[in-house]
């Protein structure tokens, strides 16, 4: 067994040092009542090869973004992933390191976080950011959570603009401390500001928003912030953090707390996961903020180190009170996003959104001009909008998946009202020619 | 021992106007500028204060930043509970294949069975592993599989028309055990281990009642003990009606030998980071299945991966009762076709044959360490075993000093100071994947530094010395917080 | 070292109070600010708030642990060590005097004798092995 070091002799040896007879004497604790007494019922070993092969036969079932036209978002991003990532994350003292607890031998480790840190706060314009989360989804449930623990006050006015994945992830967390998620409806794809109002109270710990929205709509920060303050309420921004290199970020039009999904920072789609949970705050909230923080500090010499530190809020510590059960972060994934943001640097980071924001115009203009296809919403969007379509959308999608083009995310199964509703994404990934072919293939398939 | 890295820079540091390491292709499509496709609002006045560099700045400056960490690559990882087990590299290649690393979530069922099926025999293997009768692979830690696991149960307790305020949860228990009890809104009440480090079964039988909805514990536990009454444990609990939870944190231990799902556990959940290979990451990505009795099912997140014979695997979302969703997606695919990689490696036999191999290394380290650290427990430890450095702290070295000295030696240190039970606790966890010769290393090592104590316990406090950076100042670290690098800092 | 002020009562959680009229000065012990490590952060209540006997006040953090702060007796917080929060190092520096954290007016001076004296203070300290 290529994974096991020792043979037959050294665990002879081995026993005869412990003064077992056999490794059954070392497992006389565990009663035989309790022993399988069969092999688990599980597939043979397979040969390197073997398995290759097999693996290889599974993945090519799947229609990857390599040999399909990706147009599909919803809270996941074919964004660009420069090639130095993968070499770089893959050295094996980054991936088979553990949690920086011995911070003398994971200098490494601490200061990718570190800088991960300060991109994050950099790029969504708020005071600190923590190590990560796992999620965009559930790091705005731990917002959610923290604006209760903050404000004292039970309910939100939560968006229906929320990706709506998100909402259920939200609604899990808020079962055990009986919190209520008051829905705000959207007008013309953007939250409904004076239903905003009649949703804000005293008793509401926080306005959440997503920016911009699971429909690809910008919303009006500013005013959403307005109304959460003036009755004591936080305002938490749901935001995408590749999209901040370009707008304008929350912690300039009034946020709190500031959440997204990172996986667009350089992390694969990877069928959903991992991902990358951005959390952001003010500088007066850290203390409440769940999650894994690195700081700055001197070692015994004078020399610059860097540490975990205000561990005493986590899990590890402070145990029924922790600011959150959570544990891991997702510290190779923001490895990827800190080594993406290296790359693409000041300049870089608002080139994509420009080229992404440029490409969804254009994409948005052509497919519109399908005869029977309508852009569904006339709020400005940024890289994501909706198209109301003449026919089923989920027939849509199965008849171009023949074009190799992913067409997009229909609506229905969020929204029973947008039967006819499909989300599309365009990144700086699409050329001019998959935006034409989609165009085409789309007028067929309507016709 | 290595010389000392002797690098301090962090990436804004190395910036210059103008540098980029970008490679973005040109604007293809025709377009007015950019910034006045959305309203001026929402168009960012300043750039972020990002770093500008060259590629050859990332790839050497990531690289020399690696050099600065241990890894299970370069050294013996011992730290209890974690399962520091070799990464295979297999596993690295497959969860890259493009079919899987660049498939977006929601492309059509029918453009996904690849990865639908993947995971689907994965839930079955573990399934069989554990002797549960479903599991979900959506939480993406050990720590929301343990949310996932006590929300079903108070799902099912609401079910039956019951309102359970508390959980048991023994002193010796991981953190995060009662951090997700109290997140899903219950009471923690703790309960004592009796002098061999088991659960007190008199304590339990005094806080069992039918105000209890679930008992959570780790097993083998943090003392590397395998709670042998187990059974008596779990009879004892359904009689009130009260859920049984395992906490999988350390499987290694029992793999092909006992299934939670034989002892009376309702619950289970599996470390995939741990148990199964998926590397740690410095810290992650983890992944944290949770697997569960049938009677649980109908609480399961949402969705569920299914196989209908005629059409094949698909999500099924149509779950009236589930607790709901952990994370946006499915789960950590990534990780998942990481430890599906790994199991069709191993197969049964191999399974066996790690928790064989972890439970025999770790008591021979528990042999050669005896004459000069206090044991936790007697008797056989299973995949891990704890000392007290109670010895050396009336010599005023403490097992952090111990933890330090292990750095300079070559070897990352065992985990310090849990379970929370044991004085002075040193908890090591060799795993199945290291050798006899790397072990006697280790405990060549170990029993030097007993001698330094009571020879030179000066170089113990002053160690590391051969590491990139000396003891940190971890109280000015909190005293005045520092998280993000400032121009001008 | 045992360094029990006589003038003052103690709870079993090792806070400190000292009665001055129809008010109580709150702090922590010498032991246990030497039992926590240095003190990084001290959470303490807005002025104004009530307070029960036992019930906990606020949060004492140290770079290992993190304690619950429990107020001795029962009464209103009527003013609060500002200077905490920015220098929360007098807590270790000076427990008695530039530590103290809340001032309450008691709303039931009769519960100050079923607090510890000096002596029975000291005595639970010895048996905790320090």
């Amino acid at each position: 067994m290529r994974y096991i070091s020792n043979t037959p002799a050294q665990q002879k040896e081995m026993l005869g040092r412990i003064g077992a007879a056999s490794i059954e004497a070392l497992l006389a604790n565990v009663p035989t009542k309790a022993r399988l007494s069969r092999p688990l019922g599980l597939p043979a070993a397979m040969a390197e090869a073997d398995l290759v092969r097999h693996l290889r036969a599974l993945a090519a079932k799947d229609a990857s973004a390599d040999d399909y036209s990706c147009f599909l978002g919803a809270g996941s991003y074919d964004h660009l992933i420069p090639s130095p990532i993968n070499h770089l994350i893959s050295r094996g003292e980054f991936f088979t390191a553990y949690t920086p607890y011995q911070p003398e031998a994971s200098q490494g480790t601490l200061r990718t976080i570190f800088e991960y840190q300060t991109m994050m706060a950099e790029l969504t314009g708020m005071d600190v950011a923590n190590a990560s989360i796992y999620d965009g989804a559930s790091s705005l449930a731990e917002a959610v959570l923290m604006a209760h623990a903050v404000t004292g006050r039970n309910e939100t006015a939560f968006s229906r603009g929320i990706n709506p994945l998100y909402g259920q992830v939200v609604e899990t967390y808020c079962e055990g401390p009986d919190l209520r998620l008051k829905r705000v409806a959207l007008a013309d794809g953007v939250t409904d500001l004076d239903a905003l109002r009649r949703a804000v109270t005293d008793r509401t710990a926080a306005v959440v928003v997503q920016y911009p929205n699971f429909l690809g709509c910008l919303e009006d920060l500013r005013e959403a912030g307005e109304i959460a303050h003036a009755k004591g309420a936080l305002l938490v921004v749901a935001a995408d953090p590749v999209n901040l290199g370009f707008l304008t970020p929350p912690g300039a039009l009034g946020a709190d707390i500031v959440v997204g999904e990172g996986q667009g920072l350089g992390v694969p789609m990877s069928y959903g996961g991992p991902n990358l949970g951005v959390f952001a705050c003010r500088a007066e909230l850290v203390r409440r903020m769940p999650g894994r923080l690195v700081g700055a500090t001197v070692d015994r010499d004078g020399h610059r180190g860097f540490v975990l530190t205000l561990q005493t809020r986590e899990q590890h510590i402070r145990r029924e009170k922790a600011t959150s059960n959570i544990c891991t972060n997702v510290a190779l994934c923001a490895l990827m996003a800190t080594i993406y943001v290296s790359i693409m640097g000041k300049q870089g980071l608002r080139r994509v959104g420009e080229l992404a924001t440029a490409k969804a115009h254009y994409a948005a203009a052509r497919l519109a001009e399908v005869p029977g296809v309508q852009l569904r919403h006339r709020a400005p969007f940024f890289k994501e909008f909706a198209l109301e379509l003449p026919k089923a959308p989920e027939r849509v999608v199965k008849r171009l998946l023949r074009d190799r083009i992913l067409a997009g995310v229909p609506l229905k199964a969020f929204d029973r009202g947008a039967k006819n509703a499909l989300l599309v994404a365009v990144t700086e990934r699409r050329t001019k020619d998959e935006i034409d072919a989609y165009a085409a293939a789309l007028a067929a398939a309507v016709a | 021992m290595e010389a000392k890295p002797s690098y301090d820079k962090l990436i804004f540091e190395l910036s210059a106007p103008g540098r980029f390491a970008h490679s973005l292709p040109d604007l293809d499509v025709p377009s007015a500028d950019p910034a006045t496709l959305v309203p001026a609002q929402f168009v960012r006045a300043t750039p972020p204060a990002l770093p500008e560099v060259s590629e050859v700045d990332v790839v050497r400056h990531y690289s020399r930043l690696s050099l600065m960490n241990y890894g299970v690559d370069t050294h013996f990882y011992p730290l209890g509970s974690c399962t520091m087990k070799y990464n295979p590299k297999i596993n690295e290649d497959m969860a890259r294949l493009p079919g899987f690393a660049r498939l977006h979530p929601l492309a059509p069922a029918a453009a996904s069975q690849g990865a639908l099926q993947l995971m689907w025999e994965l839930a079955r293997d573990l399934a069989e592993i554990s002797g549960m009768d479903h599991v979900s692979l959506q939480p993406a830690a050990g720590a929301q599989g343990e949310f996932a696991g006590v929300l079903m149960i108070r799902a099912w307790h609401l079910s039956r028309g019951e309102r359970r305020h508390k959980v048991l949860i023994p002193d010796s228990a991981h953190g995060t055990n009662p951090a997700t009890t109290a997140q899903a809104g219950y009471q923690v009440v703790q309960l004592k281990s009796d002098e061999a480090g088991e659960v007190d079964l008199a304590d339990l039988e005094r806080h069992l009642d039918e105000d209890v909805a679930a008992f959570m514990i780790t097993q083998p536990n943090t003392l590397g003990l395998f709670e042998s009454r187990i059974h008596q444990i779990t009879e004892m609990c359904h009689a009130k009606g009260v859920q049984v939870y395992m906490d999988g944190a350390n499987f290694n231990a029992i793999l092909g030998i006992t299934r939670p799902g034989d002892l009376g556990f309702d619950v289970c959940h599996f470390n995939l980071h741990k148990t199964f290979t998926t590397p740690h990451g410095g810290g992650g990505p983890g992944s944290g299945p949770v697997g569960i009795k049938a009677h649980l099912a109908p609480f399961l997140p949402t969705p569920v991966v299914v196989k209908d014979g005629d059409t094949g695997y698909s999500l099924d979302w149509n779950r009236a009762q589930s607790i709901g969703k952990l994370q946006a997606f499915w789960g950590n695919f990534g990780m998942l076709v990481r430890a599906y990689t790994y199991i069709r490696t191993m197969g049964p036999d191999g399974l066996r044959s790690v928790s064989e191999n972890a439970v025999l290394n770790a008591n021979y380290i528990l042999k050669r360490l005896e004459g000069d650290y206090d044991r936790a427990t007697a008797g056989p430890c299973m995949h891990e075993c704890v000392v007290s450095a109670r010895r050396q702290k009336k010599l005023g070295v403490s097992a952090t000093d111990i933890a330090k000295r292990l750095l300079d030696l070559g070897f990352y240190a065992p985990t310090t100071y849990f379970p929370l039970i044991v004085e002075e606790a040193l908890m090591i966890e060799p795993t199945e994947t290291e050798s006899k010769e790397t072990l006697d290393q280790f405990c060549d090592a170990m029993i030097q530094i007993a001698r330094e104590a009571e020879t030179n316990p000066h170089l113990l406090h002053e160690a590391p010395v051969t590491t990139s950076v000396r003891r940190l100042d971890q109280t000015l670290a909190a005293r005045q917080p520092v998280l993000r690098w400032n121009a001008g800092a | 070292m045992s360094n029990v002020p006589a003038d003052l009562k103690y709870t079993k959680e090792h806070e400190w109070a000292k009665v001055e009229g129809d008010r109580a000065r709150i702090g922590i012990t010498a032991f246990a600010q030497d039992q926590l490590g240095d003190v990084v952060f001290v959470e303490l209540p807005k002025v104004g708030t009530k307070v029960t006997s036992m019930s906990t006040f606020g949060v004492v953090e140290s770079v290992k642990a993190v304690s619950d702060l429990f107020a001795p007796l029962s009464g209103e917080v009527v003013e609060i060590n500002t200077e905490l929060p920015k220098k929360p190092e007098t807590v270790n520096r000076d427990p008695y005097g530039q530590g103290w954290m809340i001032v309450i007016r008691m709303t039931n001076p009769g519960e100050a004798s079923a607090l510890l004296n000096a002596a029975q203070y000291e005595q639970l300290i010895a048996a905790a092995g320090h």
